[in-house]
């Protein structure tokens, strides 16, 4: 991303004082130890001009649910300045940048998975279709139900591991009917539990977040 | 651990492991997504209509006490008997008082899921009356005595052979291979019990405070000859099914069927208004109409999630939520199963015992994008999840979640992060999947991806150090 974003003409800061968005503890139910984390979150963008996230569910976090956390509290004003600030990775590209052709080249059969955070928190569906359309030697092939949920879901991941696992699988085998090699998405949170999936099978399927495809080149 | 929690991590684990029950639903549910899409696509902007059917639900949730009275004036105008019961002991007593000084001995019911949530069929059962279920699929999970598998499609988890199977146990029947068939020999059972009822029992769809209707819609007319033929009749009605004015069933019921069972229109649309009238040749003798709270004005007081009771039981996100269609609808142990059923059950049935629904999920919002009358589901499981732990943290979490916030507001920490994964991560993969794995619960049934060889921040000062 920073690559990419460099490459366009942008000084890409990196504030080293960031750590976690603390969506474990808001989506646990502990929203006080989320307001915790989220703090250092809130001075460490404090002075950014745009805030571009290469999650889609980390996005979805600063941009949708921070406004909530903070409601009510002392630094709501902050939240939301936050989050207004924020963009996921693909939607600044095409949406602020107006880029589309990032001149990357990948030659693969590739299908692209839509983390629901980015999906349908943050409406992102056509804007990563839009670039990976661009890169050379890349064939997009969309699999059945793509817009279903892979079975990651944060900490419900490890409390019913066995759910997860069986909406995994289901995604895993979605995956496979297209026949793709390579999986791509704009969450890596999705990519680890597909590949952890994968990999446990033995399949030779590849994962990989749309930031790496597009700098390739 | 509630005892409602431990059925259901057990139930839910069993059902996730049956390939052949999740090919079944798959199966069900991929035909509905086709007609679906087929029936959304007629609509000229799905968005705008969603959005009006949410305006009449809101409009009536908001002005319950206005809407409420006006219907019950209408409907006792013409001879309707209007019954305000605070919960099912209530209701239930005064529909078996009802059966009672009529002299009742056959009941005939058509589906209502607000009498399941009562459990009104046992507790008539209990009673002495027979209670036969004249909706096809409430009358297959009747005879196997389970309780409706989803809230439209009850026996939807049933193959055709399991139906007959259960037919020829409990009815007799010969094997039978064809849904013709199978309907066939319920419709011969069933015509009798209507001949003989002297009671109908119904739910409702919508109640029309504008003009004291109850509207019900189905697709079998069992609705409409179990509210017509019998002498008496008795509907029961979730006070939050009440809609201002007749004209909003022209978005509802469209919608209903839409969302519902992907179809146009259902097939029998009834408009119920009160009992048998001087002038008429059918309908009962005597109506009587229960009004239900059941601690939907718990769910009404709560500003954040009042939008739950707009809920019209299309459906439509239990169709589409991976949860339900991984675990199946038993395993909820509810009588509203999916998102609606984990949102409302810990308001209608105490939230530490059923916190756990809402728990169990990912949170992918596909709920709330299909549903008609735009619940904002997802996010009120978030909200049920923190007024769970605001109410009660679990001792073990509490700790773990304390130190999660010392740990992650402290960046100075933070960058130790990457290089202890790269000490720790051969020893995990090592004992990946063991007892004594602390990744367990996700290296059980996957992998996890190797640490990186270099953390974002290093590749940064690296960066910033050689310019």
């Amino acid at each position: 991303m920073v690559k990419i974003l460099e490459k366009l003409g942008h000084q890409v800061e990196y504030p080293e004082t960031q750590t976690c968005c603390g969506q474990p503890a808001f989506n646990s139910g502990y929203w006080g130890e989320a307001r915790a984390v989220a703090d250092t979150m809130l001075d460490a963008f404090r002075d950014a001009e745009v805030v571009v996230g290469v999650s889609g569910s980390c996005g979805a976090m600063l941009k949708v649910f921070y406004p909530e956390l903070y409601h009510g509290h002392a630094r709501e004003a902050e939240a939301k300045a936050l989050s207004e600030k924020t963009h996921e990775f693909s939607s600044f590209l095409v949406n602020v940048l107006g880029v589309g052709d990032l001149g990357a080249g990948l030659s693969a059969k590739a299908t692209f998975h839509d983390g629901c955070h980015g999906l349908r928190e943050l409406g992102i569906k056509r804007e990563p279709r839009e670039l990976l359309r661009h890169v050379r030697g890349l064939e997009l092939v969309e699999m059945g139900e793509a817009e279903t949920c892979c079975g990651f879901g944060g900490t419900f991941s490890v409390k019913f591991p066995e759910i997860s696992t069986a909406m995994g699988e289901v995604k895993c085998a979605s995956i496979l009917e297209t026949g793709a090699d390579l999986v791509i998405s704009n969450d890596s949170s999705c990519l680890m539990q597909i590949q952890g999936l994968f990999d446990r099978r033995g399949e030779k399927i590849r994962s990989m977040h749309l930031a790496e495809v597009l700098a390739l080149s | 651990m509630s005892t409602e929690s431990v059925q259901f991590h057990h139930d839910a684990e069993r059902l996730t492991r049956d390939v052949r029950h999740r090919g079944l639903i798959q199966k069900a549910l991929g035909g509905y997504y086709v007609k679906r899409d087929e029936q959304k696509s007629r609509y000229t902007d799905w968005q705008m209509a969603r959005a009006s059917a949410a305006a009449a639900k809101y409009e009536a949730v908001n002005h319950l006490d206005t809407y409420l009275l006006e219907l019950t004036e209408k409907l006792e105008a013409r001879g309707t008997k209007v019954f305000w019961a605070a919960d099912g002991a209530e209701a239930a007593d005064y529909i078996a008082s009802v059966a009672r000084n009529a002299g009742v001995r056959r009941i005939i019911k058509s589906k209502t899921m607000t009498g399941e949530e009562i459990h009104l069929g046992q507790a008539l059962e209990k009673c002495g009356y027979e209670v036969v279920e004249s909706d096809l699929g409430e009358f297959i999970v009747q005879l196997r005595e389970e309780p409706p598998y989803h809230i439209v499609f009850p026996s939807m988890h049933l193959t055709r052979g399991e139906i007959s199977d259960t037919f020829q146990k409990k009815l007799g029947s010969a094997p039978a291979e064809t849904p013709e068939e199978l309907t066939m020999i319920a419709r011969d059972v069933m015509r009798q019990k209507y001949c003989e009822a002297d009671m109908g029992i119904s739910g409702a769809n919508f109640a029309v405070a504008e003009t004291g209707h109850l509207s019900i819609t189905e697709n079998e007319g069992n609705a409409r000859l179990s509210t017509t033929l019998p002498r008496l009749l008795v509907s029961i009605v979730g006070i939050e099914k009440v809609i201002p004015k007749l004209d909003d069933l022209a978005v509802l019921l469209p919608m209903l069927a839409t969302a519902g069972a992907g179809q146009n229109m259902t097939c029998y649309n009834t408009l119920l208004g009160g009992p048998r009238a001087a002038e008429e040749t059918d309908g009962p003798e005597e109506f009587h109409v229960v009004l239900l709270d059941n601690r939907r004005t718990t769910l009404l007081a709560d500003p954040e999630q009042r939008d739950a009771l707009h809920c019209i039981r299309c459906g439509a996100c239990l169709n589409v939520c991976p949860i339900f269609k991984n675990i199946g609808g038993h395993s909820y142990g509810t009588t509203y199963q999916g998102p609606i059923g984990s949102v409302i059950t810990p308001h209608l049935r105490g939230l530490q015992s059923w916190k756990h629904l809402s728990f169990s999920s990912s949170l992918c919002g596909a709920c709330s994008e299909a549903c008609p009358v735009k619940i904002d589901l997802h996010h009120h499981l978030l909200q049920n999840r923190r007024n769970a732990i605001a109410n009660k943290p679990v001792w073990w979490e509490k700790p773990i979640f304390a130190g999660f916030a010392w740990f992650m507001s402290r960046p100075a920490l933070y960058r130790f992060a990457a290089p202890l994964l790269r000490v720790g991560g051969p020893v995990l993969h090592a004992i990946r999947g063991r007892f004594f794995d602390p990744a367990r619960l996700w290296t059980a049934t996957r992998d996890l991806p190797p640490p990186p060889r270099e953390s974002f921040k290093e590749f940064w000062r690296k960066r910033n150090a050689s310019r």
